[in-house]
């Protein structure tokens, strides 16, 4: 039997390509090499950010999102039954998020940074000392600057992605999990489907939405795609009182999001979950689908924090889970037709953002399939563009395992 | 000429015999132990041993003279409190990442080791199931109550109830009675005919067996004498109580531990003491990418070799096999950690006498091995994970609703194993409730298994202060 659509990969951006494409009526079968919502969306935060973007097209993208997260948590709890029937929270939080510089040469470029964003339309807000101690009371007090952004939110990842499959599944979806892509099926240039582990699937489109594993998995299909996995480490504490009420993030990781070097950095991200613990981040590797831990990565992200928060320096930490951002050159998500192959549709490359942006990505990439006038302009994110197809696909280093089995920890 | 180094994880049998093999073959061996003493779990003692302490243990000499070889022994660095809480992979071995001081104290010794070898014999905990009531205070694992015996001479309650499975039910009922405790009754899951496959088809089977081991017969000698009934076929399946247990209920359970219905009756009791088996220390072994089998341990060779490079393995983290195997075994990793000689009498002789118990793990297995049917004494709202209190109604909700029977994705979104204790009590009875421990991820077979419970990066909660005073690698 031929479906209309394959979307591979079953984490949030599949998720919501697989709804948004059902709901239009269409036939889909989502396949997923390990279980639903168990790779990239598993391993972050959650975060539904405005305050890390330069003015540009991901921007554009993220304030869409912002706008459209509340309607879409409201329709997935209406159709599911929320908490009535036993669907797990989605914990979608506006909290906001509070940026700080802890040194003086960070405090003028975060200003400059705000600036742009609030000549963009981004509402963030300069607050000094004592405002961002009565946002955050157990800040370091020793900040040099700090910018207040109302619009950032926060959501549990794997519910949010759990939610937009089960949606999917009530528009007639199908999800099959432990299958996996190992080639094309081809009608002369076309591609018609995918072979798997399961069989074959035939389908008059694939959607690529495999996060990290793109590149790897377009490559089985023919195709160059210079997706990377870029990984990143978070620590979460023990339960404790509720005193980190916002997102909070150092200056740095400003910089950190629009760098592109391989080697380690760190920036922090403080924030509480509904459970109680603090989750600290992040870090940002390009090692391949390296798993080792290393505790160096570990010990820069505890340092980190506890310049942000010096309580912290008491609390505990239980665990430590890593994961690989899908990672592309020019730092822009690739959503939509692949010109050099039909049939061939991609949504991918979000990097960090994939949790915010997912849902959008999905609603742009069927917008695009059915010809329907796009939320936001999609030129920017076309897999046509020169980044994309300058960029050396990738190849895993020598020592890397060549099928990466992301066999990595659990998130919050 | 540089000494090889080999660094010892656990200092129980396992370990004291790696190390002492470890160099006797010459090398130069740190002894690692998170507790205060050595000895491990099975000889557990106070903190200054008793002149009587011989009665309370079986093997009492050969731990003194392993304490005492270890202790004394010129090329043997034995560091008690030493909590190793990361480990990590490098190109060519590992690095052990070790706090050393009280743990709850601020500002440890960090100590870092890279050495040649490392033979890991972190031994095991027990696993308990849940059942309706089993958060009450007097509710306690076995092991607990055991230790508590054994360290403080303390009992865990005046009428004591021992449920679960194994023989280990046996000392620790017999420990209980030494504290003066008065053990009403000894409840064994396995049904008459499970022991039978285990252990043989007489009826003194299970004591034959356990004869065997070296350590059990003596138990049953003790239970029988004050006069302690042995029930087979029997499980406590609740607990209840106004603020600590006062009453269980016991039932009769058929072969898949399912409770026959109208076998229930209620005994009144003040602590009840649980264990269904036991489950391996895990994280250092998953951490060092050791394999691991498919009923969750280490796979070694015959040199007790895993398939890490340069990583040994030794004791129950192997397989469940008591003192006498993991001496034996601890004595062969030791030994080949430390790149003894191959035709050396001693190990042909330790190793004889690990082969001899192999077959215990699998006996064990067929005979008190855990039965999926035990699932139908939980109730809705039965706690299957303690730390972040989620029921086994809201796991089984939260699998339906999602339509997930990833483990992974129903721990997210439940949280049933995220608090403290990372999942080491519930980890696989939740697998177990949502179908999720041979059903997930068939892409994976010839992986180790996807999600894995005993995945913990940091094998132990560490104080981020502690992390970020972490010193400089030397490079």
């Amino acid at each position: 039997m031929t479906v209309d659509v394959v979307v591979v990969g079953a984490g949030i951006v599949g998720a919501a390509c697989a709804r948004a494409l059902a709901r239009r009526g269409l036939a889909v079968t989502v396949l997923d090499r390990r279980g639903a919502a168990s790779g990239t969306t598993a391993h972050g935060e959650g975060n539904l950010l405005v305050s890390d973007k330069e003015p540009g097209p991901e921007l554009l993208l993220a304030q869409h999102a912002a706008r459209r997260w509340p309607s879409l948590v409201a329709e997935l709890d209406d159709e599911l039954g929320g908490a009535r029937h036993g669907f797990p929270p989605l914990e979608y939080d506006p909290k906001g998020g509070l940026v700080a510089a802890t040194t003086t040469a960070g405090a003028q470029p975060l200003r400059d940074f705000a600036a742009r964003q609030r000549g963009a339309g981004v509402d963030a807000r300069e607050v000094d000392v004592a405002q961002a101690l009565e946002l955050e009371p157990a800040l370091n007090p020793g900040l040099t600057a700090a910018v207040w952004y109302p619009e950032d939110a926060q959501v549990q990842p794997v519910a949010a992605a759990e939610a937009l499959l089960a949606s999917a599944r009530h528009a007639g979806a199908t999800v099959r999990t432990g299958v996996e892509v190992v080639g094309a099926l081809r009608d002369g240039d076309r591609l018609v489907g995918v072979r798997t582990s399961g069989g074959d699937v035939p389908a008059a489109a694939v959607v690529l939405a495999a996060g990290p594993w793109s590149g790897v998995v377009a490559a089985r299909l023919g195709v160059a795609l210079p997706v990377r996995p870029r990984r990143g480490m978070v620590l979460v504490t023990t339960r404790m009182p509720h005193v980190v009420r916002h997102k909070v993030y150092d200056g740095d990781y400003v910089g950190a999001t629009q760098s592109g070097d391989a080697s380690l950095q760190t920036s922090s991200v403080v924030e509480s979950t509904a459970a109680g613990t603090v989750l600290i981040g992040s870090s940002r590797e390009q090692v391949g689908f390296d798993e080792r831990l290393r505790v160096a990565v570990l010990r820069e992200m505890a340092a980190r924090a506890i310049r942000l928060f010096p309580f912290l320096a008491d609390a505990s930490a239980m665990r430590a889970y890593l994961g690989f951002r899908p990672y592309v050159p020019d730092h822009l998500p690739i959503v939509g037709p692949d010109p050099r192959t039909p049939g061939l549709w991609v949504a991918t490359g979000h990097e960090g953002a994939g949790i915010g942006l997912g849902p959008v990505s999905g609603e742009l990439l069927a917008d695009l399939y059915t010809g329907a006038e796009p939320a936001v302009d999609p030129a920017p994110f076309r897999v046509d563009r020169p980044a994309v197809l300058a960029a050396a696909p990738w190849a895993p280093p020598p020592s890397d395992t060549p099928a990466p089995t992301g066999t990595i920890e659990e998130a919050s | 000429m540089t000494r090889r180094t080999v660094v010892v994880v656990g200092a129980g049998p396992a370990g004291l015999s790696a190390a002492r093999a470890a160099a006797r073959a010459g090398a130069e061996v740190t002894l690692l132990d998170a507790s205060d003493q050595v000895g491990g779990q099975f000889w557990r003692h106070a903190s200054r041993p008793a002149h009587d302490e011989h009665r309370y243990h079986h093997g009492w000499s050969t731990f003194t003279a392993l304490r005492d070889v270890v202790a004394s022994h010129p090329r043997v660095t034995l560091l008690t409190s030493a909590q190793v809480w990361a480990l990590e992979r490098l190109d060519d071995g590992v690095r052990l990442r070790v706090l050393v001081g009280p743990a709850d104290a601020s500002g440890r010794e960090h100590l870092t080791l890279t050495p040649d070898a490392l033979v890991l014999a972190t031994g095991a905990h027990d696993r308990t199931l849940p059942f309706p009531g089993w958060q009450l205070p007097g509710v306690t694992t076995a092991g607990a109550a055991q230790a508590l015996a054994k360290a403080e001479r303390v009992a865990v309650g005046d009428r004591v109830v021992v449920a679960g499975a194994g023989p280990f039910l046996l000392p620790v009922a017999t420990s209980l009675l030494r504290t003066g405790a008065r053990v009403l009754s000894v409840h064994e899951a396995a049904t008459p005919a499970s022991l039978a496959r285990g252990w043989g088809s007489r009826p003194a089977g299970l004591l034959g067996a356990a004869h065997k081991t070296g350590e059990l017969g003596g138990y049953v000698g003790t239970l029988a004498r004050h006069r302690v009934a042995y029930r087979l076929g029997e499980a406590v399946v609740a607990a209840r109580g106004d603020g600590r247990v006062e009453e269980v209920t016991v039932a009769r359970v058929d072969a898949r531990w399912a409770p026959v219905p109208g076998t229930e009756r209620t005994v009144a009791a003040d602590a009840v003491c649980v264990s269904h088996g036991f489950t391996p220390r895990l994280e250092l072994a998953v951490a060092a990418a050791c394999a691991i089998s498919p009923d969750r341990f280490v796979v070694v060779d015959d040199g007790q070799g895993t398939s890490a490079p340069g990583v040994w393995a030794a004791g129950e983290l192997t397989g469940i096999g008591g003192a006498e195997a993991a001496l034996a075994e601890g004595w062969v990793a030791g030994h080949h950690a430390a790149s003894g000689a191959v035709d050396d009498p001693a190990v042909a002789r330790a190793a004889r006498r690990r082969d001899r118990s192999a077959d215990f793990a699998r006996r064990l297995e067929a005979a008190h091995g855990i039965r999926g049917g035990w699932t139908a004494w939980l109730r809705d709202d039965t706690l299957v994970c303690r730390c972040e209190e989620v029921d086994a109604g809201t796991l089984r909700a939260a699998a339906c609703a999602t339509g997930s029977a990833d483990l992974r994705s129903v721990r997210l979104t439940s949280r049933a194993g995220l608090g403290p204790c990372q999942a080491r009590v519930c980890g696989r009875t939740v697998a177990e409730l949502v179908g999720a421990d041979a059903a997930s991820s068939p892409g994976d077979a010839t992986e180790a298994p996807p999600a894995v419970p005993d995945r913990r990066p940091l094998v132990v909660p560490v104080r981020l202060g502690d992390l970020a005073a972490l010193p400089d690698d030397p490079t």
